[in-house]
């Protein structure tokens, strides 16, 4: 991945999504909000949570939960969302809660296992070994157009 | 670029369609003194300007075609040839300033091939026009000399097109002179002043003469003198709607706290503030609006050069082209527009030899129009050929297996014609080179589609074929209806909302089932009917409520559909913003908006959900809707197909029925030999379909209730199976009592029933009293209306129309005139504006109580704008007549009354 090629070391902001730590690279990320009032959107992917008003803009929130295959937990409510953007469109990925920003240089970066759930290969640019736990780095573009490929299918 | 380069290109692209509109005006109309004139002021522009920037080859090519046009001008006649001529002059200018568009200079090229036919044109004409000038020569022998040195020039300057400027500016000055008085007096006096204007200030910025020669364009186009314009750029304007977009999503925010705290020193200013923006919008959004014809203003040549290509002779007629619609809109709809009347012209009009074979005129015509319909603009494209060939579209349609050769059999001609537009479906047995009728009508469709609109087709073979396409006039900011679904909220745009109405149990207004389907009865009419929450699959799991709920009954083309929601709340303006690609999907969806409270809510998109609801439905309307146009060559009928007695099918026309009932058996009881129930407070006798056919033993029965002058009768069937729509033909008579015969309905034959022998079975009298009642029974009306002076007036005029009228002088009055039951009323008519209770609410308590239900009324006021009436028919008014129209109101009283007698 590109981010992990540039100088050597990149900036990760890692979030917990279903008790695993997940890294997206920092220049991708926009904010970091909490998810109010989200609108259903029926007949939609059940990968997407909804939509929401951030500011005055709509946001599509994509639960990431569901996303990675760990079912939605019924109670709890997502607490955090992390807002990026693509295409000129803005979403929302429903985590857990988030957690500091990790500079993390090349040194500790593998590829994905092969064993890997396929669910998560998919969006998955790779795993970095930190002291006492993996962080899973969260490809933001495969993250977004998993929704397409299913769609398809 | 620099920005007058900039400015003369926009000027001279405008300025060079107008041409080839206008030329192809002049070839129609070459005596049109004033159309030239105009065509050559505009050349004459584009030439001075183009030497004042120094752009040689355009000069050149101007000046070629400006001196051919002289010599029109001067009397020679006008060629086709020489009019094609000119155009493919104007083709070449419009290539050479795209390339200086992109590159910022002028292309290298050549064009002395152009110019020396243009030259030859010019010599030719010269020759000849002596005569033809006759009449209009004698004032000007000044300006046939001045022509005479342009022609000699006109040598030099193709030889050195480069050298311009002291030659130009000479020629120039000579040609005002001589040109603008005697040869055109009418059309070229207002421009003498900016004409000078501009040779005087040759020497100034060149973009100054070009302004005020197109500021005289105008002037003379319009014939409104001093109209002033800005070019703004349309970034700007784009820019400015974003801003009032969101200006009005926050005032919609304010609102809704102002509304949640009732005593709020804010609601003043935010009152003026509301309407300040609501101002502003509609400020903004008549910036955006443009008038269709700017969409057209290309067609005229198209169908010139295409009806040259094929050998046709084609008409234009273009109507309402000042019509005016968003310009977002516009260029959506720009191409759609091309491609059909390239359509029409290519396939839907035949050869000239045809045309004379089938007793048409051998030019055929293409009639554009365009007029505004609600907030719709509805836009029709027709043609007088040969309409569409529904055997080939068959032949198509199997070959490209969309439907079976069986299907295809049961399927009208509308709907085998809408399969035109299925994607990549062609029929033109040769595809040519303009286009193959059907290639592309599906991109029509989905750019229709697109931006929220519809389109039809109608086709009658020999006859031509008409398209009409509806769409909004803006998509930026709607008012929309907000609805609530299993707790979830969602916008209906109002623009396909018709009405709302509630249904509850024990009202006039429930829901019914057919099977699954449910259908509403609305003024004598079935609306089929889909719940929201089934629809998006929101039901939760909870059972629906089936019998109560909103209705928003709405309507998308020909086809109208009611939406079952829990809750209306109020309208509201809403800014559309597009969804998310990840959603964009769901049909059922047009786009997003966020509420004043700042919620998200989705859109509902009602084409979607009428194709959700099923292709049998619009197309039965469709059909319907056609049927009606076309006269009643094959008259569709709403029949209610049962069984009884046998397995066989049997059918009534639905229009007979009264209602369908469902009584429980234990209700039923017996009299004299036969089976009676208690109906509205009165006894009906249940007459079996077959007299071997027995009554249900357990659970209910259900029956066909069929009324008249207050009676009724229940005919005893076994199930009722489905009411469909169809052509009532029938094929077999019968020689059983009671049976008309057997027809052919959705595909099965199925027996028609002869009510009238059964209504004698129940009432022996029945059709004796029905005879007396229209012949000799005079029919009692009450009359209401808070005026004594109208009560006066109109009562003579009711009474010499055989009515027994009673007044009332308000709307408690009437009611306790109705409840006493002293009189028994055959039509009441309401006055509405009236103090304590209006016409509206008296309308709503009458129809609350079932005793008058069923009551004709009819709305009597002076307000007749659409709201009002809509009011009334929401109300549950039949009729709506304008206070002081008598022959209005004696004509509803004869529709009503006829209406209920067939109903009956």
């Amino acid at each position: 991945m590109q981010q992990t090629t540039s100088d050597d070391v990149t900036e990760y902001v890692t979030v917990l999504i279903g008790g695993q730590l997940f890294g997206l690279p920092i220049s991708r990320v926009q904010d970091v909000f909490m998810p109010d009032r989200l609108t259903r959107v029926p007949l939609a992917h059940p990968d997407i949570a909804g939509v929401l008003n951030l500011r005055g803009r709509i946001v599509t929130a994509i639960d990431m939960r569901v996303r990675l295959g760990l079912g939605r937990d019924k109670d709890a409510k997502p607490a955090m969302a992390v807002g990026i953007e693509s295409r000129g469109e803005s979403y929302g990925l429903l985590i857990d809660s988030v957690g500091e920003v990790l500079k993390l240089s090349n040194d500790s970066f593998e590829q994905n296992p092969i064993n890997l759930d396929p669910r998560w290969s998919r969006v998955s640019a790779g795993v970095h070994r930190l002291d006492g736990q993996l962080m899973v780095i969260l490809d933001v573009d495969s993250v977004l157009a998993m929704g397409g490929e299913q769609m398809a299918a | 670029m620099d920005d007058l380069l900039r400015e003369f290109l926009t000027e001279t692209n405008e300025s060079l369609d107008v041409v080839d509109v206008e030329l192809v005006r002049f070839e129609q109309d070459p005596n049109n003194a004033a159309i030239l004139g105009n065509i050559f002021r505009l050349v004459h522009t584009i030439k001075g300007t183009c030497g004042f920037l120094g752009l040689p080859r355009l000069e050149a090519l101007a000046h070629a075609a400006e001196t051919l046009m002289g010599k029109y001008r001067d009397g020679a006649p006008v060629t086709g040839d020489g009019v094609s001529l000119i155009l493919f002059t104007i083709d070449r200018l419009k290539e050479i300033l795209g390339d200086l568009e992109a590159a910022g200079s002028e292309p290298e090229g050549d064009d002395g091939d152009l110019i020396s036919q243009l030259e030859d044109m010019s010599m030719a004409a010269e020759t000849a026009p002596a005569e033809a000038a006759a009449p209009k020569a004698e004032p000007k022998t000044e300006p046939k000399q001045a022509t005479g040195t342009v022609a000699e020039q006109t040598l030099e300057r193709a030889l050195r097109p480069g050298e311009v400027s002291l030659d130009e500016l000479e020629r120039a000055f000579r040609e005002t002179e001589a040109e603008t008085p005697p040869a055109l007096p009418e059309v070229a006096a207002p421009s003498v002043t900016p004409a000078k204007a501009e040779k005087v200030e040759v020497k100034k910025p060149a973009a100054r003469p070009a302004k005020a020669a197109v500021a005289e364009d105008d002037s003379g186009e319009t014939g409104v003198k001093g109209q002033q314009t800005l070019r703004v750029n349309v970034d700007t304007l784009e820019q400015l709607m974003t801003m009032v977009s969101e200006l009005v999503l926050t005032r919609n925010q304010l609102l809704e706290i102002v509304r949640r705290h009732e005593d709020s020193e804010f609601k003043v200013p935010l009152q003026r503030l509301s309407n300040v923006t609501a101002e502003l919008q509609d400020g903004v959004m008549k910036t955006r609006m443009q008038p269709i014809g700017n969409a057209w203003q290309k067609l005229p040549r198209i169908v010139r050069d295409l009806g040259n290509e094929l050998g046709k002779q084609i008409e234009l007629e273009m109507h309402g082209a000042e019509t005016e619609l968003d310009r977002q809109v516009l260029d959506l709809i720009k191409d759609p527009l091309t491609h059909m009347v390239r359509n029409s012209a290519d396939h839907g009009l035949e050869p000239p030899e045809q045309r004379r074979l089938a007793g048409k005129p051998e030019k055929g015509t293409i009639k554009l129009s365009a007029y505004h319909e609600g907030g719709h603009i509805v836009i029709a494209i027709s043609d007088d050929g040969r309409g569409l060939n529904t055997d080939r579209i068959k032949k198509k349609i199997l070959e490209q297996g969309l439907a079976s050769e069986s299907e295809i059999e049961k399927m009208t001609e509308a709907q085998i014609h809408k399969f035109i537009f299925a994607p990549g479906f062609s029929t033109a047995a040769a595809v040519t080179s303009v286009s193959g009728r059907g290639v592309g009508m599906d991109v029509v469709r989905t750019n229709i589609d697109q931006i929220g609109g519809t389109i039809d087709l109608k086709s009658v073979q020999g006859e031509g074929a008409t398209v009409t396409i509806k769409i909004p006039l803006t998509l930026a900011i709607v008012s929309a209806l907000i609805v609530e679904s299993a707790g979830d909220r969602f916008a209906i745009p109002q623009l396909s909302v018709i009405e709302l109405v509630r249904a509850q149990q024990n009202s006039e207004h429930r829901i019914e089932r057919i099977k699954d389907t449910p259908v509403l009865r609305l003024r004598n009419k079935l609306l089929p009917l889909v719940h929201l929450r089934q629809l998006l699959g929101i039901a939760g799991g909870e059972p629906l409520d089936e019998t109560n709920g909103f209705i928003v009954v709405t309507q998308v083309g020909s086809q109208t559909f009611g939406i079952v929601v829990d809750q209306v709340f109020h309208t509201e303006e809403i800014v559309v913003k597009p969804m998310s690609s990840k959603l964009r999907h769901i049909t059922m969806f047009s786009g997003t908006t966020i509420l004043g409270d700042g919620s998200v809510i989705m859109i509902i998109d009602p084409n979607g959900i009428a194709s959700a609801i099923g292709t049998d439905v619009s197309a039965q309307a469709a059909e319907t809707e056609a049927n009606a146009s076309r006269g009643n060559e094959r008259q569709l009928i709403s029949m209610l197909v049962f069984r009884a007695g046998s397995r066989e099918q049997k059918a009534v026309p639905l229009s007979l029925v009264t209602r369908l009932e469902e009584v429980a058996v234990d209700k039923i009881e017996q009299a004299h030999g036969r089976h009676l129930v208690q109906y509205r407070g009165a006894l009906m006798p249940l007459v079996p379909v077959s007299g071997h056919m027995q009554l249900k033993s357990e659970g209910s029965q259900p029956l066909l209730v069929f009324s008249d002058a207050g009676r009724s009768m229940g005919l005893v069937v076994d199930e009722i199976v489905d009411i469909v729509e169809d052509a009532l033909n029938i094929e077999v008579s019968a020689d059983v009592p009671g049976m008309l015969g057997s027809a052919v309905i959705k595909g099965q034959a199925t027996e028609i029933l002869d009510i009238g022998h059964y209504l004698p079975l129940a009432f022996e009298d029945w059709f004796k009293r029905k005879e007396m009642r229209i012949e000799a029974l005079t029919r009692k009306l009450l009359f209401i209306d808070d005026s004594p002076f109208f009560r006066n007036m109109l009562t003579p005029v009711l009474k010499a129309a055989g009515y027994e009228v009673v007044t009332a002088s308000a709307g408690s009055e009437a009611l306790e005139i109705l409840k006493a039951g002293d009189n028994k009323f055959d039509v009441v008519v309401s006055d509405i504006e009236m103090p304590e209770m209006n016409g509206f609410e008296f309308a709503e308590a009458l129809r609350a109580d079932k005793r008058f239900a069923s009551t004709p009324v009819i709305a009597l006021s002076s307000l007749t704008n659409p709201a009002a009436i809509e009011r009334a028919r929401v109300a549950g008014f039949h009729d709506y007549v304008a206070k002081f129209d008598r022959q209005g109101l004696i004509a509803a009283l004869k529709e009503t009354a006829n209406e209920f007698a067939q109903a009956a």
